[in-house]
């Protein structure tokens, strides 16, 4: 009988993806005729090449009063370059399937591109026209600057990234963290060609450059096709002069000094000791200052008010840089606290218990210049006061009491064995080997990761949830209409 | 993943999103495996798991390394019928459901945009219900439908198993004989093939919101997909799709953006693999918020097509792109697990799948005019505007 049952259902397997194991990919030093060095996995079985690479700077170098430059110039990477202009230069890669994308984050301008490996000499023929020869013209400009100015005003309209700006501006006065990815509208409309192009020259540079390679193309093939793109690029940079800081609540000192000119767009969102938040001059908002067991008595709520049937908030503390060395306890304890699906502490408080949320989660975010531990939650309004006070209450309890062997043993098995979901496909590879490069580490990072997390014990875990979860530090911007932030939390700490 | 061929579709009146609810409480536990215990012993075993509902289908999966697959196996076959809920559960559960709808939809404008046009769209397909539910039906969902639903059409006969990774076919066969090939089968109601009413006359939607800042202007033609209507036109629909609409290259972008500068985004986007009927649709975001020019420049270009077909170039480049994709993908293997899923769920074969850059190459010039000639017919279009509203501004930034 079962027999028959089991030939009804049916079951489909196949082998495709390219590595199914991290402990499987190999990778090889490139350095090409020009000097070029590149990180690369061979993998032949899929005719495709992914390539991933990033110039150190991002976001982080416009320049004072030029917010938005670096994300205007990731628009304007593919239209045109040398002698192709807009439709030109779209219509090479169209016609070839070729794919490529252009990032500004805060610390890193960044790139990928995916070809078939039977269109790779012209795939990188014109990623390097790009790099080296971008165009600029007044109508590429013009129109991907109304593009940009659209995509600014979508975000003012999402809770989500009104709130995530708005802790950035908040917690980094007088740093390039404070600004806005896309520039304001003011420094947007001000941008020129020649502003692009003197972004271009001071940040594509060689020595800026780290390289990731995956897919069908062998080292002595790469070497060539690594000069063809990145072998224009002038040897060196501008000097990139962000300095180090860390996140600060309004109200508190800031840790970085105001720069001498004045950045004026960092500033744009001013939070007043009337309890008043202005932004661009308009009021926006009240503070609501937190009371129970927030002691240092200084802000550590921003309420943003919007007319939406759900709060949206985004809560951060201090954290750690990538290279600190508490890095792999620090991932245990967001693993335990806040990651990590539908095993989190939080998920497991405020979403599987309470019924509070659909999301909650927390990160440890590594800028250059600046750690952070962040996190996120969204609450229809009558209780999002709830849902703040379990989060801090749950803050406090993992600070205070720490994890248990059991939760530590859990979220090293998962951590360990989840690393190779990081390398599902060759594009995934690739930007792992840019990231492995972007830290120092050497070729056997991806051998020797697992047991750095296997070296953390529980002690560790404990003195490092007490090292990044401090309640005093927290600080958070809601947007919304949220209800219940002023009562002391039912749980606070003795 | 496990794919059971069950969705928002097979949902009756009333209890809209009961497919996506019961698709959350598959996670409250059987007697072997605890409520929350499922996704806590993939995590365990350095794994990941999730799941997900749409209108033809419901899915659950788990990415896991190659020797953890038969633990997975057991557990998702013991949920196949073994599931218990407790009722103090299903309370916090439809929270969490009525907090996500929040999320996805009652907080963002665009989003409810999107559903008021489905309901425009649709007269008498059940397309036209937003598959996580509408508000008040989410409300009234209870444990006692949740479970109804499930004894009906949870079953190995209503089910597909994809395993995609480093695994032999028979190995992973063998052990789907041991896991879900011990239920027995049992009688589950055929899929109901709904039937889209004619439309007889064009429709609009006008909505505004004081939250957004920007006017959206779209445009829908009701198509055939795959499996339903006039099939072979869904594969031309697809080329049809790309060269109008298809990134920055293509007609309406280079028309609307580039040339008219009517509009500071335009694309198209077309579907064929639903079991129930498609729409080709467009999509502008006008320049100075004004939508007046619009309908007259699209209308123009889709004429063009529907009139004098396509050039060599657009149609090739077209076909090289839709082939690579086809390639890029095979690159992914949860990608290729979607692909392959949603087919096997609705109608399709492994070889359709297959055989899907054979079918691209062949479209002729004649395809695609035939395509677009029965797609873009005035009468069966809806237009839908989203606009905020008039002398309130959303936010500071906006003057």
């Amino acid at each position: 009988m079962t027999r028959i049952l089991a030939a009804l259902l049916l079951v489909f397997a196949f082998a495709a993806s390219p590595f199914d194991r991290a402990e499987a990919v190999e990778i090889k030093e490139v350095v090409s005729p020009g000097g070029i060095k590149a990180w690369l996995v061979e993998q032949h079985s899929i005719p495709l090449i992914a390539v991933s690479y990033e110039f150190a700077g991002g976001v982080s170098a416009d320049p004072p009063g030029k917010g938005g430059l670096a994300y205007l110039a990731s628009g304007l990477m593919n239209e045109g370059a040398g002698e192709l202009d807009s439709l030109a230069f779209q219509k090479a890669l169209d016609e070839r399937a070729i794919r490529m994308s252009f990032d500004a984050d805060r610390d890193q301008f960044s790139g990928g591109m995916v070809t078939l490996t039977e269109e790779k000499d012209e795939a990188f023929r014109l990623l390097g026209l790009a790099l080296s020869k971008p165009r600029f013209d007044a109508d590429a400009v013009e129109r991907v600057r109304d593009q940009v100015r659209s995509i600014q005003r979508s975000e003012a309209d999402q809770p989500r990234s009104i709130a995530a700006k708005a802790w950035m501006k908040a917690a980094f006065p007088g740093h390039p963290y404070a600004s806005n990815t896309t520039g304001t509208p003011e420094s947007l409309a001000a941008l020129t060609a020649a502003d692009l192009r003197a972004y271009v020259k001071d940040n594509f540079s060689r020595d800026r450059l780290i390289v990731g390679v995956v897919g069908d193309v062998t080292p002595a093939e790469l070497g060539p096709l690594l000069d063809k793109t990145f072998g224009a690029l002038p040897a060196t940079g501008a000097e990139l002069k962000v300095p180090d800081t860390t996140m600060s609540r309004p109200g508190e000192a800031a840790a970085t000094p105001e720069p001498a000119d004045g950045d004026q767009e960092t500033i744009e969102l001013e939070v007043d000791f009337d309890g008043k938040v202005r932004w661009n001059g308009k009021v926006v908002g009240d503070m609501a200052e937190l009371k129970g067991y927030d002691t240092t008595g200084l802000p550590s709520v921003l309420v943003i008010e919007r007319k939406v049937p759900q709060s949206v908030a985004v809560f951060g503390m201090p954290g750690i840089k990538r290279d600190d060395p508490d890095w792999y306890a620090a991932m245990v304890v967001n693993q335990i606290f806040g990651s990590g699906g539908f095993s989190s502490r939080l998920m497991e408080e405020v979403r599987r218990k309470r019924g509070l949320t659909y999301g909650v989660y927390t990160y440890l975010q590594p800028y250059s210049h600046a750690g952070l531990v962040l996190g996120s939650v969204a609450t229809v309004n009558a209780r999002m006061g709830e849902s703040k006070q379990v989060i801090e209450s749950e803050i406090a309890r993992m600070a205070e009491s720490g994890a248990t062997e059991a939760e530590v043993a859990d979220a090293k098995t998962f951590l360990t064995g989840s690393y190779a979901l990081n390398f599902d496909t060759s594009g995934a590879i690739a930007g792992q080997l840019v990231g492995i490069q972007r830290y120092g580490f050497d070729r056997d990072y991806i051998d020797k990761r697992n047991a750095y997390i296997e070296a953390v014990t529980l002690a560790d875990v404990n003195r490092v949830a007490k090292r990044l979860l401090d309640p005093s530090r927290l600080f958070w911007v809601i947007v919304g209409e949220p209800e219940g932030l002023e009562s002391k939390p039912e749980t606070a700490t003795p | 993943m496990a794919w059971y061929k069950v969705g928002a579709t097979e949902e009756f009146a009333g209890k809209t999103g009961l497919a996506h609810f019961l698709e959350h409480l598959m996670f409250k536990g059987t007697d072997k495996v605890p409520s929350g215990e499922f996704s806590k012993t993939v995590s365990r075993n350095g794994g990941q798991d999730n799941a997900f509902t749409s209108s033809d289908y419901t899915a659950y999966f788990q990415q896991v390394a190659a020797d953890k697959l038969p633990l997975v196996m057991e557990m998702e076959a013991d949920r196949m019928v073994n599931l218990k809920i407790a009722e103090d559960e299903v309370n916090a559960e439809r929270d969490v459901v009525i907090e996500e709808r929040r999320t996805r939809t009652e907080n963002s404008p665009p989003a409810l945009f999107r559903e008021q046009m489905d309901a425009v769209q649709f007269l008498s397909h059940p397309y036209r219900v937003p598959v996580i539910g509408w508000m008040r039906d989410i409300e009234t969902l209870t444990r006692a439908d949740a479970l109804g639903f499930y004894k009906l059409h949870y079953a190995p006969n209503n089910a597909v198993v994809v395993v995609v990774g480093d695994v032999e076919a028979d190995a992973v066969k063998a052990l789907a004989d041991k896991t879900y090939g011990v239920i027995p089968r049992k009688t589950v109601p055929p899929r109901i093939a709904s039937v889209e009413a004619p439309q007889l006359a064009a429709r609009e939607l006008v909505m505004r919101d004081a939250r957004v800042s920007q006017a959206s202007w779209v445009r829908t033609y009701a198509a055939p997909s795959y499996q339903y209507g006039d099939s072979k036109l869904a594969v031309p629909a697809e080329v049809l799709n790309e060269i109008l609409g298809g990134g920055t290259t293509s007609r309406l972008y280079q028309t609307l953006v580039v040339e008219k500068q009517l509009a500071i985004e335009a694309g198209s986007s077309y579907g064929g693999s639903g079991l129930g009927p498609s729409t080709f649709g467009i999509s502008v975001r006008p320049r100075n918020d004004d939508p007046a020019p619009i309908p007259a420049a699209v209308e123009a270009v889709i004429a063009e097509v529907a009139k004098n077909g396509v050039t060599d170039e657009e149609l090739k480049r077209a076909k090289n792109s839709l082939k690579a994709a086809a390639i890029y993908a095979r690159d992914s293997g949860e990608g290729l697990a979607n692909i392959f899923g949603a087919a096997l769920v609705t109608g399709r074969t492994v070889q359709d799948v297959l055989s899907w850059p054979d079918k691209i190459e062949a479209v002729t010039n004649a395809d695609i005019i035939a395509a677009a000639r029965a797609v873009f017919v005035p009468e069966r279009s809806v237009t839908g505007m989203l606009l905020p509203v008039p002398g309130a501004p959303p936010g500071p930034e906006h003057p």
